[in-house]
């Protein structure tokens, strides 16, 4: 079967290419069929990939399928190969099974579509490049991948590409900023990828990490900070996150395959994959932890503040990813991966759900403060919503709180402060959450004519959630304390954990976990459902009003963008305008012309010379040949 | 064999300018680009993966004065050869359809311009060299003269005294050379070992006529204007092949030839090549005209070739050899694409079009993929040469390598900012609306799909073409094996744990 794993990326190959030729003779539903089959195949050889593997002793249970030798110069050799280990394999049935639901679901989100064709060829593409990025026993491998998905990102992105409006702007500027800022981060990977073949002489995973120990500590650390560069990227982290916000001008199934549940979390895969590198370079650990703490409370801040619905959970997704980051910078590196699934499962139901609510509203509304009550239009929905809302929130016993508290408990381990904004931030990713809720679905509608047109969607969009939010419950399961079953399938791919925390030490902070959890939910309740005329209501406003200093500055996401261009981007453009009309057309290209116009005047005084006759000719070619030989004797 | 390779395309341009009729014309010129074509794709069966020159040719011309005829092909100059006469077929179709004035003049000089460019990357006595050279630009500077847009006259005029006056000092070091040595012939003037204050010298003068042709930093600004006046099948051939002329003779003649004068100044030019690299793409940021901003990126992407030559190691001028490659298909399809566009609409500014991926989304669709191509993207050429470039560039100096991988950003950020204003945003302008604006029709479709599948050829087994240009790489006397393990950054005492003799890792072929 292990033999077999190319077939993985065969079908979504097939698939796009099938939709691209043929497409537009085959029908909204031929396309649609030959998309979402394409990916249920890959996800039916990920599940044969699951049981080969699991199959095999828990030591041996990292294949290498080598495909063909893809570039190799002297000695630098990147085979064309694929890695099947635990992590892989986890990662493959995530990006095939979701992948597979929202694809089913998208044949009903963009029905009657003008692109509907372009639209799967995209998608279908995108699967092939996250498995590529996934699978590959390479660097530079991993590298083709992790560039391909930001084509179907930015593609995706722009997808309206001649739509323009306040929230967004230019839709296809919307592209063009996520495969620029990702650009910055693949900087980072290449030079990364370069230091790694300086040092050890390989790219290929198991070469490299067999041969890391002889990294000193300082390339070590040099080569993890470039690879943090490329995460912080990839995963919309500090400084590089601006681009993801943005990015929910794709359709909404697009948010939730790319922008939640997959690609966005290739940063967190890439450092689970070379953790090897990271265990040698501490500082560059906490460094990422860091970086995934403040990006969790800045993104979590500024979704407090958002009315869109999507862009609220953009931020949530950036603070999540933030949680993500914190567990790799800490070495949980399972957790992490384990809270990369869990989210998988209830963003991507968010964001479904969430796509709804849009298609079940006029003109794709999406301002949660026209909604309320939709509850009543849409109880489906709600539920739905509901769930994974919960699951995001961390309530007890859902995916989203046995993953976030598995993080939590590493990083209190490892440094308080960082656990305390980690824990800060889960309050506020509580409240954040059911303010959606209760904003969109309870209370008084307050737009009438938005409440009359809202409806429910039809089946094909509500079933595959149904499926996302059955995982979203119970995906606790895959890693509960004391089991952590998944822990132990992941040990062969990403390391057993340097920390086991005692049997106390887990129950207080789970019960510390839940408390806050239910406490953010509280207080968004007493705030938006019972409102300043109950006393439960003004306990609840008073608190959170603590924060409304910072409101104005969260409500403009701190300014980071409006920062980049004014000390980037516009000076670049001043400067190439600057390069282009007064450097290259003045100087360069005048000290060219100024040779010119000399050799002109020198000629005309010169022109005596040319006095047509051929014994001059020749005396000057005499001369010149006289010259040459001087210099070559005296010279040479 | 290399010699009907050759002297096909004159014979062609001969019975073009013979033949009656223009459409017996355009099919003839078509014919003897294919058939050289076809001729050229014979090398590759007999092919040995040896650093040594093959299907080597050599005949006396002037033996008094020890010049020979003498032709031959390695794997330095393989992938070259086949890249010019595949252009060429590619760029007559389109001629075939657009130039209506003087099609028979025009075609011959293309041709004429195929035999000159061949000889060029033959030729392997400096005399027969020098000729095929200098040769070369009498038919450019007639295409952009004759057939260009307004400003023709002056371009036409600055593309060839600027290459002229660049290869005059080129001529008096050969002459040197031979002075010294006694003979052209290049492969022996290889191993005369020529003393160091000859090399220096020699090396500026060819230097100089190369650094011109590539362009390089600050020789580049003829290259602009050239591209802009020129007809769309002259640019084509301008950046898909002359510049390339530029990067063969730093590896064909500068780098054999002089080595210690190499050592000296690889700095420099490195520098010279990044300074483009990042001045070039900031440049091509800032232009409103669609085809001075390929232009310009031809002046970015030609640096990272010479970035790689310079980097003296396998990896580096392996992948500048493939990038030549690469860049000539990618350029060479944007200034088609650029043209195809301008036949139709006869403006080549960004901001009247927009939107056409609405309108014409054939046209968007391969606009796309050539612009990703171009821009990089790894599965496709450009990363190939790019990514191996910049790796050797790391191995012999990292901050270069950190400076030309800056350019990478810039590059995604131009080439973006093109598909943006031409293919995306709203469509408002009535002149790109459907009914307005033709798509491409098949012959246009059938220019493109040669390039595009090679592409993808070269993006996913790049190793095809490789296997055949590394063995001559390896073999030139300057290229130095990358220092893997630098003190800084292993430890030297270090076992691995793992013993992959005994105990190989599970894997499936």
């Amino acid at each position: 079967m292990l033999e077999l794993a190319w077939l993985i990326l065969v079908f979504p190959a097939l698939g796009a290419l099938v939709n691209l030729f043929v497409g537009d003779k085959l029908g909204e539903r031929g396309i649609h069929l030959a998309a979402s089959f394409a990916v249920v195949l890959s996800f039916v050889v990920s599940l044969g990939l699951f049981f080969g593997l699991s199959g095999l002793d828990a030591h041996h249970r990292t294949v290498t399928v080598h495909l063909w030798d893809w570039i190799t110069i002297g000695s630098f050799s990147a085979p064309a190969a694929l890695l099947i280990d635990p992590l892989s394999v986890t990662m493959a049935l995530i990006v095939t099974g979701v992948g597979a639901l929202i694809h089913i679901y998208a044949g009903g989100y963009m029905h009657g579509e003008q692109n509907y064709q372009r639209f799967f060829v995209y998608l279908n593409f995108f699967i092939l490049a996250m498995l590529v990025l996934i699978l590959s026993n390479n660097f530079v491998g991993m590298f083709v991948g992790w560039e391909g998905v930001g084509l179907a990102s930015y593609l995706l992105i722009g997808f309206y590409f001649d739509r323009q409006d306040e929230s967004y702007g230019h839709y296809a500027d919307a592209g063009k900023k996520a495969f620029l800022v990702n650009r910055i981060g693949d900087f980072g990977m290449m030079l990364a990828v370069f230091l790694i073949w300086t040092g050890v002489g390989s790219v290929v995973f198991e070469e490299v990490f067999a041969g890391a120990g002889a990294l000193t500590t300082g390339a070590a650390t040099a080569i993890c900070l470039l690879l943090l560069l490329a995460a912080t990227g990839k995963s919309a982290q500090l400084p590089l996150f601006v681009w993801l916000p943005d990015a929910m001008a794709g359709p909404t199934p697009v948010s939730a395959l790319i922008h939640a549940a997959t690609m966005v979390t290739a940063g967190i895969y890439m450092i689970a994959r070379t953790h090897v590198l990271w265990e040698l370079a501490p500082a560059a650990g906490s460094l990422a932890a860091w970086v995934g703490g403040l990006t969790a409370l800045l993104a979590a801040s500024i979704a407090l503040t958002q009315v869109d619905l999507k862009k609220i959970l953009a931020y949530s997704t950036i603070s999540q990813l933030g949680f993500m980051m914190l567990g790799v910078g800490v070495g949980a590196y399972a957790f992490a991966i384990f809270h990369l699934v869990t989210h998988a499962f209830f963003k991507a139901l968010l964001f479904l759900a969430a796509g709804n609510v849009m298609h079940g509203l006029p003109d794709g509304e999406l301002d949660i403060r026209k909604m309320g009550n939709l509850r009543a239009k849409m109880p489906t929905t709600y539920i739905l919503f509901l769930i994974g809302a919960s699951a995001l929130a961390g309530l007890p016993l859902l995916s989203g709180f046995f993953s976030k508290d598995g993080i939590l408990l590493h990083v209190a381990n490892h440094n308080i402060l960082l656990y305390l904004i980690g824990l800060f931030t889960a309050l506020l990713t509580a409240f954040y959450s059911f303010r959606a809720v209760f904003m969109a679905f309870w209370g008084e509608a307050r737009d009438q004519h938005i409440h009359e047109h809202a409806h429910e969607s039809p089946a094909i969009m509500t079933r595959p959630l149904w499926v996302l939010a059955a995982l979203a419950v119970v995906g606790g399961v895959l890693n509960l304390p004391f089991w952590l079953m998944m822990e132990h399938y992941l040990e062969p791919a990403v390391g057993a954990p340097a920390f086991h925390a005692s049997v106390p030490m887990e129950l207080v902070l789970l019960v510390v976990s839940a408390l806050v959890a239910i406490a953010g939910v509280g207080l968004a309740y007493g705030r938006y459902v019972k409102g300043p005329a109950t006393g439960a209501g003004r306990f609840s406003t008073g608190i959170t009003k603590l924060l409304s200093p910072l409101e104005p500055i969260a409500r403009n996401k701190w300014y980071v963008d409006e920062i980049y261009a004014a000390w980037i981007v516009n000076p670049l453009l001043e400067l190439a305008k600057w390069f282009s009309q007064v450097v290259d057309q003045g100087v360069v290209d005048g000290a060219v012309n100024l040779v010119g116009q000399a050799n002109l005047a020198v000629g005309g005084a010169l022109r005596k010379v040319h006095n047509g006759l051929v014994p001059t000719y020749a005396l000057s070619l005499f001369f010149g040949v006289v010259a040459i030989l001087l210099w070559l004797v005296i010279g040479g | 064999m290399l010699s009907i390779l050759t002297f096909l395309p004159l014979l062609g341009a001969i019975i073009v300018l013979l033949a009656p009729s223009d459409s017996l014309k355009k099919g003839l010129a078509f014919g003897a680009t294919v058939v050289t074509f076809v001729v050229s794709l014979l090398l590759l069966p007999g092919w040995q993966e040896i650093p040594d020159m093959q299907f080597v040719e050599r005949y006396a011309w002037m033996p008094d004065l020890n010049i020979y005829y003498h032709l031959g092909v390695d794997g330095i100059s393989l992938w070259l050869v086949l890249l010019t006469t595949l252009l060429m077929p590619i760029a007559v179709a389109f001629s075939n359809q657009h130039v209506k004035q003087n099609i028979g003049g025009y075609l011959a000089l293309m041709l004429l311009m195929e035999t000159a460019v061949l000889g060029v990357f033959l030729a392997l006595d400096l005399v027969l060299f020098y000729v095929f050279w200098e040769f070369s630009l009498i038919p450019m500077a007639f295409l952009i003269g004759k057939w260009g847009s307004e400003n023709r006259i002056y371009a036409a005029i600055k593309f060839f005294l600027y290459t002229l006056a660049g290869s005059a000092l080129m001529l008096v070091a050969i002459l040197a050379l031979y002075f010294q040595a006694g003979t052209f012939n290049l492969l022996e003037l290889q191993s005369a070992g020529l003393p160091p204050g000859i090399q220096q010298l020699a090396f500026l003068a060819f230097a100089l006529a190369f650094a011109i042709k590539v362009p390089l930093f600050p020789f580049h600004t003829w290259l602009p204007d050239a591209h802009v006046e020129a007809p769309t099948a002259g640019s084509v051939i301008l950046a898909g092949v002359l510049l390339k002329l530029g990067t063969y003779g730093f590896l064909r003649f500068a780098l054999p030839l002089f080595p210690a004068a190499v050592a000296n100044y690889s700095s420099l030019i490195s520098v010279l090549a990044i300074v483009g690299i990042l001045y070039g793409a900031l440049v091509a940021l800032a232009q409103r005209d669609l085809k001075s901003l390929v232009a310009y990126s031809s002046v970015a992407h030609m640096g990272f070739v010479v970035l790689g030559i310079f980097a003296l190691n396998e990896q580096a001028i392996s992948g500048a050899v493939l990038q030549m490659v690469s860049h000539g298909l990618s350029t060479g399809a944007l200034f088609l694409m650029v043209g195809m566009l301008y036949e139709r609409r006869h403006t080549r500014l960004m901001k009247d079009y927009g939107g056409l991926w609405a309108s014409v989304p054939i046209f968007s669709f391969f606009f796309l993929v050539v612009v990703m191509s171009s821009a990089g993207l790894p599965g496709l050429n450009g990363f190939v040469g790019e990514f191996t470039i910049l790796l050797g560039t790391y191995a012999s100096s990292p901050i270069f390598a950190v400076l030309g991988a800056a350019g990478v950003i810039l590059a995604a950020w131009y080439l973006l900012h093109a598909f943006r204003q031409v293919a995306q945003g709203a469509l408002t302008n009535p002149a790109n609306f459907k009914e307005n604006l033709p798509d491409l029709n098949w012959k246009e479709i059938g220019q493109l799909v040669p390039i595009v599948l090679l592409f993808f050829a070269i993006g996913l087994a790049p190793n095809f073409f490789l296997d055949k240009i590394n063995p001559s790489v390896a073999a030139l006397e300057v290229v130095q094996s990358p220092a893997v393990g630098d003190e800084w950054l292993v430890d030297s005492s270090f076992q691995p744990l793992h013993d992959f003799d005994n105990n190989p890792l599970t894997t499936i072929h």
